[in-house]
Parts: C-alpha cells; structure tokens; sequence
C-alpha cells in the first residue's frame, strides 16, 4: 500500500445481518477500508475473516461477497439478465443452476420486464437494483456499497435511499456501506462508524452516535447545521452539577453528561445542538443575544445568533421568526449537552 | 451547444459570407469535379476532353484491361493485409501497453513515430531493407543462414507482401493510439467490477473490453479502408509498380493514364469506379455517425 | 488492522497463506513481446542512420545492421548539396526550401479557413450549411485522382497551374475538411452563453471571431498545426502534380534521387537524404508528444 499507511490499527467486527455505515470526509480511509475487505487491496497487516473463513489472501471472486461501485460498473454492451449471469457462466456453472439463480434475483428486485435491455435503457434505481442483483446472484454473504449514490441528484437519492432500506429489509443480509453523507448514514444504518485519518472514531448505532459523540469530530460531523461549540471553563463541581463559564455566559449542567469523572477546574469546550437551543423574548432569566440571520427552511428556521461573541445556530420552528438584529434570550436543554476537552477534543 | 431545439441559425450576411469560400469549395471542387469527371467517363477523351457520349464504352474497355484488373486485385490483396495487419498488432500493442508498464510514454512513442514520416520516406527505407543483395537477406545470409530468402519485392508473386509489410509499420501506431484513447475511457470500476464477479483478464477484453471498443474500432476500420484506396505513394517509392506490373494499384492506374499515357476517358472511368468505392464504405459509416450523434446529445 | 464478518454458516476455516505476485511468466511475456515489437518499429530508423554514414565500400558488404567502421558524413553533404534531382544536381535542399514555402503559408490559410468555417458552423448556423458540411465530410474520403484532372485543367485555365499560390490553394482545398471539422467540434465545447454573451455586449460576427474565439483557440490551433504542417510536408501526389518543376516538395525530389538515378545507387547517399527529408515532421512530433495523438484522436489522417 505504498511508504503511507492509509489505515492504522483498525478492528472492526461486523454483526450478521447488520447495516453497518462507514461515514467520514474525503481521504479517511473508508474507500480503502471498503477495497481491503473486497480484496481489491492488499492488506499490510492483520487479517479479515468472513464468517469463520479467514479470507485474507484470498481472491476477491472467492470471499463471498459483492460488490455496487458508484457508477455502478454494468457491462454496457450487455444485456441486464447477461450482465448478471456472466460471472456465473465464466465460473462454469451449469445452464440450469444459472437460470435459477438470475430468475430468483430478478423477481426478488422486480427485474424481470428489464431483463432483455442494456444498461443505457435503464433509469438510475434500476441499474442500482441490477448491480445488486449482479451480488445476489453469486450469493454473496456480504454486501459492500461504495458510494453508490453519490452521482446522483437530490430527489433520486432520496428515493434509492429508500429502496435500498427496503431491501435491507428483505434480504436480511450483511451490508456494509461507505458514504460521506451523513444523512444517508443516519438513515439507512444500523450502525455507524466515523472515520478520520484512517481511524474509526466512533461505531455505534446512529441514534447513539448523534446523542452522545466521543470527541468534538464526530459531534460536529453529524447534525446539519453542526453542533455549536462554546469554549470557556469549568468553574465547579458541586454534588450533582457542574458549572461552566464562558465569559458572561453561565451554565450549570447535570452530572450525567458527563463521560468520566471531570477534573474541578479546567477549560472546556461545551456542545449543544441547534435544535436544543430556543429562542425567548429578551429580558427573561436568559442569556441575551442579538440575532445576525435567519435562513428559513420551510418547515423550520435556521437562527443564527451573537451570543457575546460566541455564534450560535438555533433551529426554531414559528409562525413568526425572528428578525435580523432582533435581541432575543437563548434558552438551552443542557441535559442533551456535552462538555469536550479543547486539547484533545474528547469528550469528557 | 446547449439549445434544446434546433435553432432556427442566425441570419446574417457575414455568416454566409464567411461560408462562401466552404461553399465555393464543395460545389466547384469537390461536386463540380466529380461530376465533371463522371461525364469525361462517358465519353471518348484521350488527350484532351472530348464532347461526346459513348455509353459505358470506357468502362468495359476498363475491366477488360489486365491492368487495371491486375491493380484491383492488388488493391484488395493489399487492402486484407493491411486491415488486418494494422488492427491486430495496433489492438495488441494497446492492451499491451494498457498493463501499466513501466516505459509507456517511451513506447508509445517509438510506436507511433513511423506514422510521421511520409508514405515515400516509408517505401525508400524498406525497398533498402528489403533489397535482396545489400539488405535483410544478405545480411541474414552474412550470418550463417545460407538459405534464407526473403526476396519479396523481387518476386511478382509476392511484392504486394512487402509492400503490405511497410504500410503496416508505417499505420498500426495509428490504430494503437486510437485503441489505447477507447481502452482509456473504460471506467476503473468496470475492472473491479470484473474481479469481483471473477472474471479473468484476457476474457474481459475480449467479452466486455472489445464490444465496448466498437466506435474506436469502427474509425480505424474507416480510417484504414481510405488509406487502401488511396495507396500510392508507397507504391511509387517502393517498387514503382513493379517488378513489372505486378504491384499496380489503381490510383497509379489512374495517375498514369491521366498524365503518362494520355488516356483521360479511361481514367475518369477508373476514378469513378473508385469513388463508387469508397462512398460505399464511407457514406454509411458517416451516416451512421451521425445519427448516433443525434441521438445522443443536442448539440446541434 | 482486523476485520471479523459474521455471516451465517460458512464452511471451516482456511489457513492464512502470503499470495503469490503476478506470475512471473506473464509479466515477462508482456514486456517481450513488447520490447519486440520496439525492435521491430526502430529497426528501420537504426538502418537508416547507420547506412547513412557509412562509405559505400562498406554497404557492398552487406551488413545492414553493422555499425560502421569508417564513420563518415559525407552522404549527408552529399545528398544536402550534391545530388541530382532531375536537370540540376544541387542536392535536395532546393527542395527542403520548397517544402517550407509550401508549408508555412497552405497551414496559415488552411488553419484560417477551417477556424472561420467551424466558427460560422458552430455559433451561426446559416441554412444549407449543415448539409453543406456534411458534403464535404464525405470529400474528405474522396481519392484525389477523381478530382485531379478537373483541378489541373482549372488551375491551368487560371494560370494557377505550377505556381506556389496554385500548391498553396490546393491544400487548403484537401485540409478544409478535416480543419472545418476539428473547429467545428471545437467550438461546440465551448459554452454557447459565452457566445450569447459576446452578441449582447453588441459584437457582430467578425469582431466575435477575431477578438473572442480565436484567441480562446490556440489548443486547437497548436494541434491543428502539428497536422497540417505534418501531413503538407509529407505529402507527395498534390505536390507531384501541382506544384510545378520550381517549387517540388522534398518529397517529391527524394523519390526522384532515389528512384530515377542511373548509374550505381549511392545507398548512403539515399538514406541521408531520406533522414533528411523525415526530419522536419519527427523534430515536429518527438517535440510535441501529446498534441499529436490529440490530432489523430480528433480523426484525422492525411494522405
């Protein structure tokens, strides 16, 4: 894999049956990760076991799995019902073993009006489901998905997004997924590992994962717009609060949001969602900022806030939002917050 | 362009104006001359175009000419050696190339340095080569092999051979670099892809990889045909229609009887039976072409 | 790094074993057959250079491929100042002049008329002019000989036959085609809002072509000169027949010291002035690498 190491140190153990997302930015090693458990990279180190087969050295064709790329690789000048019984024919299969097998594959993704035509015929849902049929034929164990929806348009997205749930669903297999949208890994995971710098900083299930993130990365990864960073002090622990200070702005948090035991005094980074944050009118026993835009969305408001300097994004749902340059009060669920270490951006 | 109709085309005298010369080109010296020639073709010229009408006269005195027949058989001999001598080896030459070797812009640049030198430097280096008392012969001779005959472009038999062995050398670079832009545009993924449905290499090239060439392989194919049709140069340099006739091609058949031995009826004949040639190849593929074009994106 | 997978029922476990690289015997078979064909496609060029230098004693040896004993340049001066091309016997760099006469104005008006075309083709789009290209396309294909005669007699009519003005016009005749086509495509990769654009800023059609599209052209212009400048230089049936007894091309010249001397044939001699002749056009190609295969790939062939 060249004088870099793309990976470092990774174990991961994936359930049977399980969605499992692997979400980061661009250059975290997901792809590579993706590509080694296929084969199609070679591993410096380690091993990788599917099932109870150790397929470490072994040939892509032979590890039970398959594979949807993001252009979704069909042979072109091939037929849909060739496309996904070539393999078979090239393995040596007999011609009854192979009818079966695409028959079953197509009916179970709906293929079979499709099966005389070319990829070029096909609409963007349909290849998907052809790339996936291409896998099921060969009964993979294990599904991998390499960014397959990131080519498209919003709407489509929305709609392969679902149909791949669905699939799911159905199947009941081991999929494994790589994306850096993360609301395509909210969606569809069960569970989620974020990636940095060839790490997995966080896996759990995706709920989990939003709620209560390991480090000030994945906290900021997940949730649109991100997570708001307030940076200021711990100024006390007393039986089951603790204080926070940020310059004029004062907070008192449960212990339970905690991680570890926290040191009394240090400095600290505190994090708290848009969508905890709410807005009162001025003058009321809360913090007072000065509102600087407001991005409506439709079924919500985006509120950016001037809070003593500190910018704020609030998700407000009104009939009548705020204005530019209102002042307003800022109210926060701190029960839903999380205190980070700035040094080493772990949560506390 | 990205107009979804097509546009109507803007009217304005300097667009017509610029057009002119393009216009004046095609209908006087593309069209006019052909249909000029085409009518001399019927006629009784010999040194000078002559008015009158003589049917097909000219043409069954043409295939009754060994000559000529003699040149068309050539022709087609030739044209079956070079198609396929520049195809096979300009396609392996590609896939070779396309393995990731180390040295691919070096090769790819001694493959295809022959194509920029002119047809006639092209037939004076082999007719050296392939000279029987100075060159590969009796150097090969020269080293033990006493036997060794490689006297082709002495022998009547076997002249178009060398002949064919030159335009080979000279033109499947051409067919690399066209094969080698296709192979390129093959998405990666296609390969891995391939892998994991556990295909092995050489039955991808030849199941997905070659359909997937077709355009490519239809231009070269098109490309190679005009440049049978046309062959002269090489003709004249190498061997000058010999030993004797027995490496005349048409368009010297031609050249000759327009300008040698005054014959004009004659070859206006020929012309046109050659150009009934190539438009019967060329005009379908264009057509083809074009629709393809249509089809695929308005771009006008 | 580990991965562990669950999946349900999987046959028992293999032994985990480092793969075996590429099989050597394959790497190896490619990079024969490879260096192979390298041989093969050079064998012509070491001919002519070592011939080219050696005295003709030695070539009576017949060793083509041996290195010379006695290095000597004097078939190089020979064929440069010496030879006989016809009456004269000057050597053939008459006609290494000629071909530059040639070539540097029939690339300059060719290259002008085929950027003028597929600008007028490509933004404009007067009527007929669609069907008009395309005719000329399939001119494209069409052997010279058909429209030899009819040109010789019209040029000579206009007393253009023979004449550098006739040789210049003629090629920019037989490159419109191809020109036309290479700016044509050209220019439909350029957005047509550009275009739009340049009319509502008040530019009429010359003022766009001038200002805006030229300048914007040079990738183009850069390939479309390597093929014209290649494929003028290496033609030989245009030049042959209308460039007159003054003005014949290089090429023209070589086959004629080559292939019409009597007397013994000076080998060295020839392949000096063959190198000679081939050097303009792979100075041109060794130089710009890329841009040449731009210029096949954009379908084009000359001769």
């Amino acid at each position: 894999m060249g004088a870099v190491n793309i990976l470092e140190q990774l174990d991961l153990a994936v359930q049977e049956g399980e969605f499992l997302v692997l979400l980061g930015p661009s250059g975290c090693g997901k792809s590579t990760l993706l590509h080694s458990i296929a084969g199609l990279i070679d591993v410096d180190a380690g091993s990788i076991h599917i099932g109870d087969k150790d397929v470490t050295w072994v040939d892509p064709k032979d590890r039970s799995i398959g594979m949807v790329f993001q252009s979704y690789a069909l042979y072109p000048t091939m037929s849909v019902e060739r496309n996904m019984s070539f393999g078979l024919r090239v393995a040596g299969l007999p011609k009854q073993e192979i009818a079966k097998r695409v028959q079953r594959a197509s009916k179970m993704l709906q293929l079979d009006p499709l099966l005389a035509r070319k990829p070029a015929q096909l609409s963007g849902g349909q290849r998907q489901r052809v790339a996936i049929g291409r896998a099921l034929v060969r009964e993979a164990q294990v599904f991998l998905f390499d960014e397959p929806l990131s080519n498209l348009d919003a709407k489509l997205r929305t709609e392969l997004r679902r149909e791949l749930k669905q699939l799911h669903r159905e199947l009941g297999a081991t999929m494994i997924y790589v994306t850096h949208d993360q609301v395509e890994a909210m969606t569809l995971a069960s569970r989620v590992a974020v990636m940095r710098g060839g790490r997995i900083q966080q896996i759990g299930a995706p709920g989990e994962v939003y709620a209560r993130p390991a480090n000030m990365f994945v906290a900021g990864f997940l949730g649109s717009p991100s997570i708001n960073f307030v940076h200021g002090q711990l100024t006390g622990l007393g039986g089951d609060r603790a204080a926070f200070r940020a310059g004029a702005f004062e907070a008192s948090l449960p212990r339970e949001v905690f991680m570890n035991p926290p040191p009394a005094t240090a400095d600290a980074v505190l994090g708290v969602r848009p969508e905890h944050i709410s807005l009162t009118p001025p003058g009321e026993a809360h913090i007072p900022a000065e509102v600087t835009l407001v991005e409506p969305m439709g079924s919500h408001q985006v509120v950016w806030l001037d809070m003593q300097g500190q910018r704020l994004a609030a998700i407000v749902n009104s009939a009548v939002p705020p204005e530019i340059g209102d002042r307003v009060g800022v109210a926060m669920d701190l029960e839903r917050a999380c205190l980070f270490d700035p040094r080493s951006e772990e949560r506390l | 362009m990205s107009s979804s109709r097509r546009s109507r085309g803007l009217r304005n005298v300097a667009a017509y104006a610029a057009l002119l010369p393009m216009a004046v080109t095609v209908l006087l010296a593309y069209l006019g001359t052909m249909a000029w020639s085409v009518r001399v073709s019927f006629s009784s010229s010999r040194t000078l175009p002559v008015d009158n009408f003589v049917g097909l006269a000219q043409y069954t005195k043409l295939f009754e000419t060994e000559r000529w027949m003699l040149s068309l058989q050539n022709m087609a001999l030739f044209g079956v050696l070079f198609i396929v001598g520049c195809m096979v080896l300009g396609f392996a030459l590609a896939v070779f190339i396309d393995q990731r070797v180390k040295g691919e812009g070096v090769l790819r640049t001694v493959f295809l340095y022959p194509y920029a030198m002119s047809f006639v430097a092209t037939g004076l280096v082999w007719q050296w080569l392939l000279n029987p008392e100075l060159g590969l012969q009796a150097t090969i001779r020269g080293w033990g092999f006493e036997s060794f005959t490689l006297d082709w472009i002495v022998q009547q038999d076997a002249v178009m051979y060398a002949i064919a062995l030159a335009a080979v050398w000279q033109a499947s670079g051409l067919v690399m670099a066209l094969m080698l832009a296709g192979l390129r545009g093959i998405d990666d993924s296609l390969w891995k892809a391939a892998r994991i449905d556990g295909i092995p290499p050489w039955r991808v090239y030849m199941s997905i990889v070659l359909p997937m060439l077709g355009p490519s392989i239809g231009t070269a194919l098109v490309l190679l045909s005009v440049g049978v049709v046309k062959v002269f140069d090489v003709v004249v340099a190498m061997t000058q229609g010999g030993p004797g006739l027995a490496s005349e091609v048409p368009a010297k058949f031609i050249m000759d009887n327009l300008f040698g031995r005054a014959n004009i009826g004659l070859a206006s004949a020929a012309s046109t039976v050659l150009l009934a040639t190539v438009l019967a190849v060329v005009a379908p593929w264009l057509y083809a072409r074009h629709r393809a074009g249509a089809k695929a994106g308005a771009h006008g | 790094m580990s991965a562990v997978i669950d999946t349900p029922a999987m046959p028992v476990a293999m032994p985990a074993r480092r793969p075996r690289a590429l099989p050597r015997p394959a790497r190896i078979g490619i990079y024969a057959f490879l260096l192979t064909a390298a041989a093969f496609f050079l064998l012509p060029l070491y001919v002519m250079l070592v011939t080219s230098v050696k005295p003709m004693e030695e070539i009576r040896l017949g060793h083509i491929f041996g290195l010379p004993m006695k290095m000597t340049l004097e078939p190089w001066v020979q064929a440069w100042s010496a030879v006989c091309t016809g009456l004269q016997c000057e050597g053939i760099q008459g006609g290494f002049w000629n071909s530059v006469a040639i070539v540097v104005p029939s690339t300059i008006v060719s290259i002008l008329v085929g950027a003028l075309n597929g600008y007028a083709l490509s933004f404009w789009r007067p009527r007929f002019s669609n069907g008009l290209f395309l005719l000329l396309l399939i001119g494209a294909f069409v052997p010279y000989q058909v429209l030899m005669f009819p040109l010789v007699r019209a040029f000579a009519s206009m007393s253009l036959f023979g004449t550098l003005p006739g040789i210049v016009l003629i090629h920019t005749t037989f490159g419109m085609p191809v020109m036309t086509l290479l700016f044509r495509n050209y220019y439909a990769t350029v957005p047509r809002e550009l275009f739009m654009a340049a009319r509502i800023d008040g530019g009429g059609f010359w003022r766009i072509f001038v200002q805006l599209m030229l300048p914007m052209s040079l990738p183009i212009i850069v390939v479309a000169v390597i093929m014209q400048v290649t494929g003028i230089w290496n033609d030989f049936i245009l030049g042959l027949t209308f460039a007159g007894r003054e003005h014949l091309p290089m090429t023209v010249q070589l086959n004629n010291v080559i292939n019409t001397t009597t007397g013994e044939r000076l080998y060295n001699v020839n392949m000096a002035a063959t190198l000679l002749t081939s050097l303009v056009p792979l100075v041109i190609y060794l130089v710009s690498g890329r841009w040449f295969v731009r210029g096949i790939a954009a379908g084009a062939v000359k001769g």
